[in-house]
Formats: structure tokens, sequence, C-alpha cells
């Protein structure tokens, strides 16, 4: 009896308790690991977007509950559906050039020896690693109203001088230039990366089917790359909604409110004329159509993963 | 004798709450208890060497007063100062005095100490505020803010003496001299927006224009602002009612077809370091800025800065409008040393310290009260010497701010949209008629009526 109750306390010992086979789980250990970035992101990006929801729902002195009335006035807004026009064009404009300049550079760049290609590589991200607002002031010096560096040489080889940020046309086209500048290298590196994971044999056997370089592109790379164009687009699409530096320096907006997209507009709205409700209903509204080309998107991208 | 005292969550609460308005509302008394630290954000000037003679009052000042004071200057540069302003209001913590920008003090009201003491106190030794700071400075009767003096600017007309003397004919110092001389009266009276466009006109047709920039950003908006005062021009009336579609509207548009005629071409896409890019470079005959483009010119341009001279705007048929921008001290309900706060913004406004601060700007910064208009610092700047005596409005100016007089909330919409230079963008550039231009406008104020 003595025995059997001793050889019970031993194996009760050894047998791990519950919180320690908690503690052990990969699951547990992964959450662990993942709490910091949780902190982070519930302090940063979950906490400041819940703010700007229940900000989004006060009147203009932010005393009194309005429910959806901010969103009910901006609907009735002209400025307001110009900036939504806008910030499409600026979006969906800047992100097909930047795809696009991004795909060939991308094959330009895989082209070349593995030998030199550091250096390209390095060179064509230099855009993408400069802080945007540094990089835009020298870009507002090149397009500077009186004294723009490119007008300079316009003159001199016999053209008329452009007015970049003062008439609405060459005010968009400037915004659209530097943010397809800034983030084409982006796309390089994220397509550059997708290349080299297309197996080299597809192409050989293309090769000896007699296809030419368009149809290894259309038959063998765009395929293969599917997933990866999807998803930069879809990234590349919430961050350029979002952009706020480039139009701020380089236009604030202007001419008469031609070039503000949904950031810039808010800040316009919110800090600078005092309404904190009605900048952040501005804010807000990029976000059921972010969510609906991420849904879109997504969907694609786990369509094809399925079928693989 | 039993002390019965029974204290209930009622009775501590009362007398918590008893205690806070006697702090609130008790007036400022100078002690020596006035201790502990002190954090002050106050705007960065513009320019170089000014903020150390407010770094020197406040010290001077911490040391007598045995209080730790801390000062970080906010640029406002990319609306920082707002920025600043509107997040310490949201977190109900930060600097325990902020200097804050023309709107931000009415603004901020409701979240600002009371500063009749101080104000009043400094009224009686340094004569009564102009009407913009009034306008801004006092909500419900009570001033929310202490009006500042660096950073508070007026932006008259700062001109090229030789080009304005050899394509308009017009003698600048002879209308408006320096501290010596005598003023010419019926010059001055011939000083109107008709004579500025005829100069204006003039000037393009020499090759040096007028630097006169539309933008979105404060020296576009404060000019105009002023043009339209100087013709009645209202957008919105004090009782905030919609009253742009006027004659005086639609004259003062006319007018601006024809002068947008003689200033360069991109003035719409101007910003704040445009004109004064325009004036040093030498291109331009004339700006409408403080005397900080002068200051740079002195630096880099020494040739075009020797020529400069500041004098008062034009006159229009309902009067001599400048173009004013006053900052404000404020002190959040939430600081934690309002008692010393006080105690530094009273030293601030004195006298003394006003004129060291002028001094220090080099004559930029305008004090908000009327009788601080005769420091040496005016007559004696330069070159040329004079440059800037006639930048502190006396006279027959008066100060506005654009937007002006509409309630606050609604003209601060109004300034940072910056509705009056759209309407003019709009019946020049954007090839629309007056009318539209104005129907435009009347549009985007009823969008501004929100509560």
């Amino acid at each position: 009896m003595q025995n059997d109750v001793t050889s019970l306390q031993g194996s009760a010992a050894r047998r791990p308790t519950t919180m320690k086979v908690f503690l052990r789980r990969k699951s547990t250990v992964a959450f662990f690991l993942a709490l910091p970035l949780i902190i982070l992101v519930t302090a940063l990006v979950i906490y400041p977007a819940l703010f700007s929801m229940y900000l989004a729902t006060l009147n203009k002195s932010m005393e009194r509950f309005v429910g959806l009335d901010n969103f009910v006035f901006l609907f009735k807004r002209e400025t307001f559906w110009m900036v939504v026009k806008q910030s499409c064009l600026f979006a969906v404009t800047a992100v097909l050039f930047k795809a696009a300049i991004g795909f060939m550079l991308a094959h330009f760049v895989h082209t070349i020896p593995a030998k030199g290609q550091r250096k390209w590589r390095g060179m064509l991200l230099i855009p993408w690693v400069i802080p945007p607002a540094m990089s835009t002031l020298g870009w507002f010096w090149l397009f500077d109203p009186t004294y723009s560096a490119l007008n300079w040489i316009f003159v001199r080889i016999g053209m008329d001088p452009v007015n970049w940020l003062g008439d609405p046309f060459w005010a968009r086209f400037s915004v659209i230039l530097v943010n397809v500048w800034y983030g084409a290298p982006f796309f390089l590196i994220m397509y550059l990366a997708a290349l080299k994971s297309v197996p080299e044999q597809l192409f050989e056997a293309a090769s000896i089917d007699g296809a030419n370089w368009w149809q290894k592109i259309w038959y063998i790379t765009l395929p293969m790359m599917r997933n990866i164009i999807s998803i930069t687009v879809l990234f590349s699409l919430i961050v350029t909604f979002s952009n706020f530096d480039i139009v701020r320096i380089l236009t604030s907006g202007g001419p008469v409110d031609q070039t503000h997209v949904f950031a810039t507009w808010a800040f316009n709205l919110g800090i600078q004329g005092n309404d904190i409700p009605l900048g952040a209903s501005v804010s807000l509204f990029m976000l059921p159509i972010l969510g609906i080309a991420a849904i879109f998107i997504l969907r694609g991208v786990n369509k094809r993963g399925n079928e693989a | 004798m039993a002390l019965n005292m029974k204290f209930s969550r009622r009775r501590l609460l009362a007398g918590a709450a008893s205690a806070s308005a006697l702090s609130l509302t008790s007036p400022f008394i100078r002690t020596a208890h006035a201790a502990g630290n002190l954090s002050i954000g106050f705007w960065d000037h513009w320019v170089p060497g000014a903020n150390d003679s407010l770094t020197k009052l406040c010290k001077e000042w911490g040391e007598k007063e045995k209080v730790n004071v801390k000062i970080d200057y906010i640029t406002s540069q990319g609306s920082k100062l707002q920025l600043t302003a509107v997040a310490e209001a949201q977190a109900k913590s930060g600097h325990d005095i902020l200097q804050l920008t023309s709107w931000d003090a009415p603004n901020q009201a409701k979240n600002l100490v009371p500063m009749d003491d101080i104000v009043n106190a400094a009224i009686k030794k340094n004569g009564n505020t102009t009407d913009v700071v009034q306008y801004l400075g006092k909500v419900n009767g009570s001033w929310i803010g202490v009006p500042a003096t660096n950073g508070s600017q007026v932006k008259g007309p700062c001109g090229r003496m030789d080009l304005l003397a050899k394509h308009a004919g017009l003698d600048v110092v002879k209308m408006y001299p320096g501290v010596n001389g005598k003023p010419d009266k019926a010059l001055q009276d011939q000083w109107t927006w008709d004579a500025f466009l005829s100069a204006a006109e003039k000037c393009h047709k020499g090759g040096n224009p007028f630097g006169l920039g539309l933008g979105q950003t404060t020296d576009s908006v404060d000019w105009v602002g002023a043009l339209f005062a100087a013709y009645g021009a209202v957008l919105v009336d004090a009782k905030g009612n919609i009253t742009v579609n006027s004659d005086a509207t639609k004259q003062v548009l006319e007018y601006m077809q024809r002068l947008v005629k003689v200033i360069p071409a991109d003035v719409f896409a101007w910003d704040d370091a445009s004109n004064n890019k325009y004036l040093i470079s030498g291109q331009g005959s004339l700006i409408m800025n403080p005397p900080s483009a002068w200051a740079v010119a002195v630096r880099d341009n020494l040739k075009v800065a020797e020529q400069c001279w500041t004098f008062p705007s034009p006159k229009g048929p309902k009067g001599r409008f400048a173009p004013g921008l006053p900052y404000f001290w404020g002190t959040w309900k939430w600081s934690k040393n309002i008692s010393a706060a006080k105690s530094l913004l009273a030293h601030l406004s004195d006298r003394d310290s006003i004129e060291k601060m002028v001094i220090g700007s080099g004559g930029y910064d305008i004090p908000g009260y009327s009788n601080l208009r005769d420091f040496k610092t005016w007559a004696e700047v330069g070159p040329p010497v004079g440059v800037s005596y006639n930048y502190p409005p006396r006279g027959e100016e008066i100060v506005s701010i654009a937007a002006a007089p509409a309630p606050v909330a609604i003209a601060q919409q109004i300034y940072a949209q910056a509705t009056m230079t759209k309407m003019i963008a709009k019946c020049t550039q954007g090839g629309d008629s007056v009318a539209k231009a104005i129907g435009w406008a009347s549009s985007e104020l009823e969008g501004f009526m929100r509560t």
C-alpha cells in the first residue's frame, strides 16, 4: 500500500502540470514571440484606427455624437467628390506606372550578369531608400514655380517653360511622376525576386518549342508571377492611396484643391481647419475602398494558391 | 465639545471643485512661491537669433523666481505648431505654456486658462490691443491667451525704392519717410488699391512685376484678405450670414482679373517662400511680407536689401487695412504650474521684455498693444536705415485678418481653405465668370457653417 502511494506520488510529480503543457505548446511560444509586435500594432494601428472611427462620429466641436452625419455631409460636398476622383486617379495611375516600370526594370536587371547586378540593384533602389520628404523637396526645386531647374533647361533649348505646380494638369502630372519615381524600385525588387524563382528550364523548354520573348513573358513569366504581382499591387495601392508627403510638399493640394488626395484634404480640414471629426471621416473613407480591393485581390491569390 | 466631522463623498467633491474654481478665478499675485518646473513650447522664429532673446528673458525670470524653465522651439513649417496644439489638447498633457497660432487660440478656448488678469494689467501699461488681437484672443468676453510678441506680424508692402521710382514714378520714401522725415500726406492719400494696380502694370511693363502670391498659404491669404477688407467685401458677416454675393466682392474679383495679368503666371503655386525669393533675386519690385525677406536679402543680396522699403498697405473704399497675423501664449487648464506660467507671461508682457523681443527679431515682431509702436529698432534698423520704420501699423491703418469679422469657427475654415484666393484663381486662371466664382464660394461657405 505504502509503495502504491509513493509510486502514485512519483508519477504525479513527473507528469507536467497544465501550465507547463500550455507553455510548451508551439502556438503559445508563437504567441509570446509575436506579442511585442501585437502590442505595437495595437498601440500604433488598431487604437488610432478605432479612435478615428470614434472621432468621425462626433460633431465639429467634438461634444456630441452625430452618428454618420459627417459622412452624409461629405457626400453632399462637391469638393469631396473631386478629392475622391483625384485620389483614385492618383493611386491607380501611379500604381500602374510603378508596376509597368518595375516590371521592365526587373527584367533589365535580371538579364545583367550576376557580377554586375548588385551595383545596378543598389542604384535603382536609391529613390526608395531616400526619405520621401527629402527627395520630394529636391523635386520641388526642379518644379519650383519661378526658378524651376527643368524650365531653365527648357528655355535654353528653345522650349516654353512649364507651369509645373500652378497648372492643374501639370500639377497632377508632377505629383504622380514623383510618386512613380519613388515607388517603382519597390516593384523592381519584388518582381526581381519573383523572376529569380521562375525555373530556368521552363524558358529553355519554351525556346526549344520556338517561343519568342513575348510568348515567354505572356505564357511563363506572367503566370508564374501572378501572385506576387497581385500582392505588390495591393500593397502599393494601399500605400499610394494614403500618400501625404508628396502632395503636401509639392502642391499642398493646389491649385484650387485640384491635387488634393484623401490624406492631404483630411489634414487640411482636420488640423488646419480645426474640424477633426470631418478630417477623420475623410481619412476613413479610404477604408471601404481599400477593403473591397483587398478582398478581390486576396481572393484571387487564395484561389490560385489552392489550385497549385 | 466633540468635533463631529463626517466626510461624505459629496462633501469631498464639492470641496475639491471649490478649490479648483478658486485657483482658476482668483487674481494672479506674483509671489515668491511661484516655483517648480515650467515647460514652454514657443514658435521657432524665422529670424536668426530671435529665439535667443526670448530664451534669455525666460531664463532671467526663472532664476529670479526659482523656477526651472525648459523651452522647446517648435517650427510652424508643415503646421507642426498647430499639430502640437491639437495633440496636446487631445492628450490633455504637454507644455505649461504653448504658443498658439492666430486661429488656435480661440479654437482651444475651452481648454485654456483665462488670462484676463495678465492681459488687462498689460493693457493698462501698454495701451489697448488691436482689433484683430481682440477678435482672436477674447472669447465670450474673456482673454483666453496673452498676445504674443514673438511671431506676431503684419504683411504690408516691401518694395524696391529704385524700381518703383523708375517704372512707376512712385517715391515711397517721400510718401512714408523714416523717423526724421516729414510724411507727404497728399501722396499717402493717393496710395490706394487703384494706384497699386497702376504701379503693378507699370512695373510689369518695365520688366520687374510685383510678386503677389495667390496660392493657399498664409502669405497669399493674408494680403488678399486685406484687399477684400479694403473694399468691404465680406464673405460671412459677424452674425454668421453668408454675404459673399455682394457688389464689393464683384469689384474685388474684377480688380483681381486686371491685376493677375501683370503679375507672374505661376503665382497660383506660390508658397510662403516664393515671394521672398522673388524679391531677393532682384526680379520683383514689390511683395507683401514682413521684413524677413529684407533680412535674408541683407545676407544674400545686399544690393537688393539696400533698395528695400517697407510701408503701409494701399487704401480702399473702406479704409487702409494691414494684413495681420497675431500669435498668442496660452496655458492649458491641466498645466501643473499655472501660477508660474502666469508669472512668466506677465513678465513677457512688460514693455522692456517686449522691446527686447522686438530688438532680437530685428523689428519683425509686432506687439499686440497700440502704445508699443515707438521702439528705436524700427527707426534704426538697416540698410537702408529706416527700412522698417513704417512696418508697425500706426495712424489710420487697421490691422485685420482675412475672413474677419465672421465668427471664428467659420472664419478659420475660410482662412484654412483659402476660399478668397481660390475664388480669384477660379475667375482668372480657371476661366470662370465672376458670378460663377461667387456661386462656388457660396456653396463652400454653406459647408463651413457646420457646428
